[in-house]
Formats: structure tokens, C-alpha cells, sequence
């Protein structure tokens, strides 16, 4: 995962930004590289929506410095900018007979000649842009006759099409609902992925900050207070804290919403069981990993994140040991997966046959890498 | 695309005709060949020679490029507004231009002085300017565009106030003309008048296509075109400019019109069923040609050889235009 430092994309040295004399934030020292998903989260007010109009340009900065590729921005022009960096704001445009292609096209500005007439070339990146945010079919309607999930996949495609290398996000799924959310951030993610973007993003919904983030930085006061790997940042009480949560508490093992499941020949094993091994698949998700888990009970906590991650799972009836064949299955699995996790520290009579797993993968020579359960 | 380019056909087609009408109606009657053999070789009785081309031939070219020139000024300054209710006559610019031309004609004038077209032209569009600088002065305290477009009403109506006071207080023999004139009328322009407000309005139209880019781009809204690398200062000085330029030049020469400016890109639009400036630009201009054309014939001929004042003619016929508009954009709400 590591990636020399020439593929950060976009940097913020000591920045300021607030509106006006008024700073909202100082010092703000962030770093995101390409293929990476950086989200801010913090408390309504706190700024998030600030910054990120302070990096796209649409309110200056109080001081330091944006770099886009290891330039300060102030030095680009206009065009160079918009070649480099796009965004998508919280609110929808309200427009008048706009076909979604033409709001899509409206992308291709900074690369059009004086009249700003699109060749084919241009039509064709808006079509792929279409395409990437599955919303090919709505391209003849009306902009304003889509729903609000569908308008705001047009204005994800807007932003494509400007072929940045840089997106900024701010609350891509503020007003969409729980379908369209998730169907937006896994489309957010796999074109991240595919075709390397950086992405500066804010999000209200933590459950799914965490499962599609790199890095999750905390916004609270006049700081940004932690920024970190969404594991080390959804432990203990930080996020209680973050949102000062007098009453209750934040449940950082389930998120309810689950992206899809990473497809694919599976990659890795996991033994896992109660729960250790649930930040491991959220991690093996984001990352595009396909894994294969085992051997779980049925009625073990895993088992509903399991069914809808993994491409494949060995499963035991509750309260049983597993049948001969279901071990030698997993066994086969494993001979043929990469790399094994195990989550699992103890191990006792409930569980003695994964013990039998980690010791056959040992033996086999697998890459074996043990894990403490992540969320203590 | 097809639809655009039958739209662009037909106007230019009802322009034609416009023209056939307008040249052909009025006290000298005439036939068709005779027209034609007027025109094209500049022959025939003497009378009707100088009638057509001294007279009606002037008149109509300026009713048919001055009233492109609102139109696109219309289309501008709503692209500005994010709102097709904004027009030049509606937020009094086109007032301000009247009463900055009325003193300086009455200023000039008194002291036996004439004054050319370009000098109307100029004091027109500080006349316009100051008008648009109010409006813009609003505009920063308020977004509700209803309270900008009353702010401007009101504007025009002290614009107006105050240029009927000069007109009547002023009792040069000259001045005649000029109640004529604040009243919006295309009577009286000479070829010299014609000569000048071409070539002005077509080098701002010139300038003013070349908005049609980043005038795309902002049709998403101001943060979606900063986004994509226009220049929005920029963009919007150049939007307020030529908008001013072009309704002041039309006041220079025809006093105020009203509607024109408004109602001609909604019709634009639901003829052509699209918004892009790089079609509504010359759209507009042809068909405000149309309109204007088409209503001066009106204003000329209904009650002839009594002249209705233009605005009378646009205002009747556009204003239903311009509650249909805005009726259907609160339906659509």
C-alpha cells in the first residue's frame, strides 16, 4: 500500500481557511495520494464543508498552501487547475432544458476552444463518464426530471469528465437515501481505484466513512484533531468524543449499510470468529481484496458480515462441530488462497478445528499473519 | 438538432416577410413587382422611392437590429441573474439610459448645439450603467430576484418622473422630438442613424458570442463554473457591460422598449427547447428582429396615420408572453 511520495496528489501545508477575518480552521496538514480516499468527518458546523471550498478555489484561503502535484496552486492557472482538480458540491443546480448529457458536457470546459464546441473526443469522455457512473441511460432526460440519486451520479460524471486527477466531494450523499448512498460511494470507490483519483471527501455517515476511507481525518474546534486509518480512529471512545456524544455510545464494530462485496477469486483466508475478525474484511473489502472466511458457527456475530462480503464462507451449524467434509473443504481453500489472517488469539474446545485450519496453513507455508482483534 | 435548425429557418423566413409587409404597408400602396423593382434597382415613382428608402427602409432595419440587440441584452442580463424574469426595461436600465439621453439632448440642444448619434449612444449607456449600478447595489443585500425586479420597476418609474419633468419644462422647438422619443418609437431614423448602430451592435454581438462558453458553464450556477475554470469576475463584468451597451444603444435610438428584452428568450427557448447560449445568442437576436419588426408594423399601421408608441404595441402583445412564463415557472417548482 505504501506509494513513493511523487504520487501525492494533493497536499495542504499549514492551511487556513474561515471566511472573511474569521479563521475556522488553522494549520491544517493533510496529504492524499492517488488511489486514496481521505474523508473529513466531524461535528454539523465544524468547518468540513469550509476546507473543502478552500482547496477547489471557491473561497480563498486565509494561508498556507495548497499544492496540486507538488505545485502551489496559486501558480496555475485557471485551466490548469480545473484540468487537475474537480468538485461536487451539496447542493444541486437547478437548470432549464439541460439534458444530463449537456450538464455532463458543461465538464469538458477547460478543454474546449474559444465557442466552447465539443468534438467527438469531448462526447466521446462525456459517454465514459456516463458510463462510469452507470447513469448511461438517463443521458437524454431532463436534468431536473431525475431523482435526486440519479441527478447527483450526473453531477459525479460532470466532475469525470473533467478528468481530474483530484475530486473533492463535499457530502456526496447528504440528501440521498440509504439505497442511493450506498450505491454511490461503492461507484465513488471503484472508479477511485480505477482510475487512481485522489479524493478529498466530507461525509456525515460514519458507518460508511469507515468502510470506504483510507484516511479519516477529525474536525472538531479550530483543528483538525486526529487523522488517521479509519481503524485507528473508530476505536475506544475517539469518534463519542469527536461528536461530543454525551448519552450512548458510537458502535464502532457494525455499520448497518454494507457496500457491495469485492467479487473475484478469493485472495485470502481468514479465521476469524466473534467478531475479532471484523475489521479485517472491511479492510479487505476497501482494499478490493476477495477473501474467503471460515470456519464460522452459524449463530457467531461474523456471520451476517461474512454471508454479505465474502465470496465464499464455511459455515457450521450452531452448537456443532463441523463435518469432515466442510474442514477438508476449507483446507482445499486455503491451498489455493495467497495469504491467511487469523484473528483468532484463543483457542479452546468451540473452536478447536480452526485451530486445525491455522496450524495446516502453517505447515503449508502459507503467509500467515496474525492479528489482535481490532477493535479491543 | 434538426428542430434548431427549422427554428433558425422559419424565423428567418418570418423575417422576410416581416420585411415584405413592413415595406409594402402605409399610405403608398404598391405591387409586389413594383417592390421588388424599388429595392433591387432602385427604380420606380419617384414618391415611392423616397418613401421606401428614405423612410420606411431605415426604419425597419432599425426595428429589426435594434430590437435583436434587446433581446440579447434580455438574454444576458438574465444568464447574470440566474433568472429568465430579468430584462433591460423591467430593472430600469433601459430608463436610466432615457434620462441620461434626455438631459444631455436637452443640455446640448439648448445651446443650439447638435449632437451625433455615437455621443447618444455614450450618454445613453452612463445612463444605463447608473441604473444597472443601483440594481447591483441591491442585488448584494437582497437574492429574492421578485424584490430586485421591484427595485428596478421603481427605478424606471423615477428614471421616467424625472425625464417627463425636463421634457416638459425644456421649451426648445427641438424638444418636439424628443417627448416622441421617450415614449420609444423607431420613427425618424435616418440611414446615417442605421449606419452607427450597426456597426455598434454588431461588433458587441461580435464580442458578446464569444461569452457563449463560459455562459454554458454557468448555467450550472456560479460555484460549477468556477469549478470548471471560468473566470467569474470576469464573466460577470463583461455580462453587465454588454448588456448595458447593447439596451443603450436601443434607448439611444428608440427610446425605451419594453418587454422585448424579457419575453423574447423564454419564446426562444420553447421554440427551440434549448437554453445553450450558443444557440439562444443568435436565436434571440432573429427573433427579437421578428418581433420587433412585427410590432413596429403594428405600431404603424393599426390606427394609421396616428403612430402608437411601440412599447404600447410590445407591451400588449409580450406581457401575456411574460405571465405565461412566469406562471409555468411556478408551476414547475
Amino acid at each position: 500500500m505504501e506509494q513513493e511520495s511523487s504520487n501525492i496528489a494533493i497536499h495542504l501545508a499549514a492551511l487556513s481557511v474561515g471566511y472573511g477575518r474569521t479563521t475556522l480552521i488553522r494549520d491544517i496538514e493533510l496529504k492524499v495520494r492517488r488511489g486514496e480516499i481521505l474523508t473529513l468527518i466531524g461535528p454539523n458546523g465544524a468547518g468540513k464543508s469550509t476546507i473543502l471550498k478552500s482547496i477547489a478555489g471557491q473561497i480563498e484561503p486565509l494561508g498556507g498552501v495548497v499544492y496540486l502535484k507538488g505545485q502551489d496552486k496559486r501558480k496555475l492557472t485557471r485551466q490548469q487547475v480545473a484540468q487537475t482538480l474537480s468538485m461536487v458540491m451539496t447542493g444541486q443546480p437547478v437548470t432549464e432544458l439541460m439534458s444530463c448529457r449537456e450538464v455532463v458536457a458543461t465538464g469538458r470546459y477547460p478543454y474546449t476552444g474559444r465557442l466552447g464546441i465539443l468534438s467527438q473526443q469531448d462526447w466521446r469522455k462525456v459517454d465514459e463518464s456516463l458510463e462510469l457512473v452507470r447513469a448511461e441511460e438517463v443521458a437524454g432526460k431532463d436534468f431536473m426530471e431525475l431523482s435526486d440519486g440519479q441527478r447527483q451520479r450526473v453531477m459525479l460524471a460532470r466532475a469525470l469528465c473533467q478528468e481530474p486527477e483530484i475530486l473533492i466531494l463535499d457530502e456526496p450523499t447528504s440528501f440521498l437515501d440509504v439505497r442511493y448512498k450506498v450505491e454511490l460511494l461503492s461507484t465513488i470507490r471503484d472508479i477511485v481505484k480505477k482510475q487512481r483519483l485522489a479524493v478529498f471527501m466530507s461525509l456525515h455517515e460514519l458507518d460508511l466513512a469507515k468502510k470506504v476511507s483510507d484516511q479519516i481525518a477529525c474536525v472538531k474546534g479550530d483543528r483538525i484533531e486526529r487523522v488517521g486509518e479509519p481503524e485507528e480512529i473508530f476505536r475506544g471512545d475517539t469518534i463519542a468524543r469527536l461528536y461530543n456524544m454525551e448519552q450512548g455510545s458510537f458502535e464502532s464494530l457494525f455499520g448497518v449499510p454494507q457496500l457491495p462485496k469485492v467479487e473475484g477469486e478469493a485472495k485470502v483466508f481468514v479465521i476469524g470468529g466473534g467478531g475479532s475478525a471484523v475489521d479485517t474484511y472491511y479492510r479487505l473489502q476497501r482494499q478490493g481484496i476477495p477473501f474467503a472466511a471460515g470456519i464460522l458457527s452459524a449463530n457467531d456475530l461474523e456471520y451476517p458480515i461474512v454471508k454479505e462480503l465474502a465470496v465464499e464462507h464455511f459455515v457450521s451449524a450452531a452448537y456443532q462441530e463441523p463435518a469432515e467434509e466442510l474442514l477438508e473443504a476449507a483446507k482445499r481453500r486455503i491451498e489455493v488462497c495467497e495469504e491467511v489472517v487469523c484473528t483468532v488469539e484463543l483457542f479452546g474446545t468451540y473452536n478447536a478445528f480452526n485451530k486445525v485450519l491455522l496450524q495446516y496453513a502453517e505447515r503449508l507455508g502459507k503467509l500467515v499473519e496474525r492479528r489482535e482483534a481490532e477493535n479491543g | 438538432m434538426k428542430r434548431i435548425g427549422r427554428c433558425f429557418v422559419a424565423m428567418a423566413v418570418a423575417l422576410l416577410v416581416l420585411f415584405y409587409w413592413n415595406v409594402n404597408t402605409g399610405s403608398v400602396a404598391l405591387t409586389p413587382g413594383e417592390v421588388l423593382e424599388l429595392l433591387l434597382l432602385k427604380r420606380g415613382d419617384a414618391v415611392a422611392l423616397r418613401i421606401v428608402w428614405d423612410i420606411r427602409l431605415p426604419r425597419m432595419l432599425a426595428a429589426a437590429i435594434l430590437g435583436g440587440a434587446l433581446s440579447v441584452s434580455g438574454f444576458l442580463l438574465q444568464s447574470f441573474f440566474g433568472n429568465p424574469i430579468a430584462g433591460p426595461y423591467i430593472l430600469g436600465i433601459s430608463s436610466g439610459a432615457k434620462l441620461v439621453v434626455a438631459l444631455t439632448m436637452i443640455f446640448f440642444l439648448g445651446r443650439g448645439m447638435t449632437i451625433g448619434s455615437i455621443h447618444m449612444i455614450g450618454a445613453a449607456f452612463v445612463g444605463a450603467m447608473l441604473a444597472m449600478g443601483f440594481v447591483l447595489l441591491f442585488s448584494t443585500r437582497t437574492h429574492k430576484m421578485s424584490l430586485l425586479i421591484v427595485c428596478g420597476v421603481m427605478i424606471g418609474y423615477i428614471c421616467s418622473a424625472i425625464t417627463d419633468f425636463v421634457v416638459t419644462f425644456a421649451d426648445d422647438a427641438n424638444i418636439v422630438n424628443l417627448h416622441n422619443w421617450s415614449m420609444g418609437s423607431f420613427s425618424g431614423t435616418t440611414w446615417s442613424n442605421v449606419s452607427v448602430m450597426t456597426v455598434v451592435i454588431i461588433l458587441t454581438l461580435f464580442v458578446t458570442f464569444f461569452l457563449a462558453k463560459p455562459m454554458a458553464a454557468y448555467q450550472l450556477g456560479e460555484a460549477y463554473a468556477r469549478n470548471a475554470g471560468v473566470n467569474i469576475r470576469g464573466l460577470r463584468v463583461m455580462l453587465i457591460l454588454l448588456s448595458s451597451l447593447l439596451s443603450a444603444c436601443v434607448t439611444a435610438f428608440a427610446g425605451p422598449i419594453s418587454f422585448v428584452g424579457i419575453a423574447v428568450p423564454h419564446l426562444v427557448k420553447v421554440m427551440t427547447g434549448k437554453a445553450r447560449p450558443l444557440i439562444m445568442l443568435p436565436g434571440c437576436f432573429l427573433m427579437g428582429a421578428v418581433v420587433t419588426l412585427f410590432c413596429d408594423g403594428i405600431a404603424r399601421t393599426v390606427f394609421a396615420p396616428t403612430e402608437l408608441s411601440i412599447s404600447s404595441v410590445t407591451a400588449v402583445l409580450l406581457v401575456p408572453v411574460v405571465i405565461w412564463m412566469m406562471l409555468k415557472r411556478q408551476g414547475g417548482r
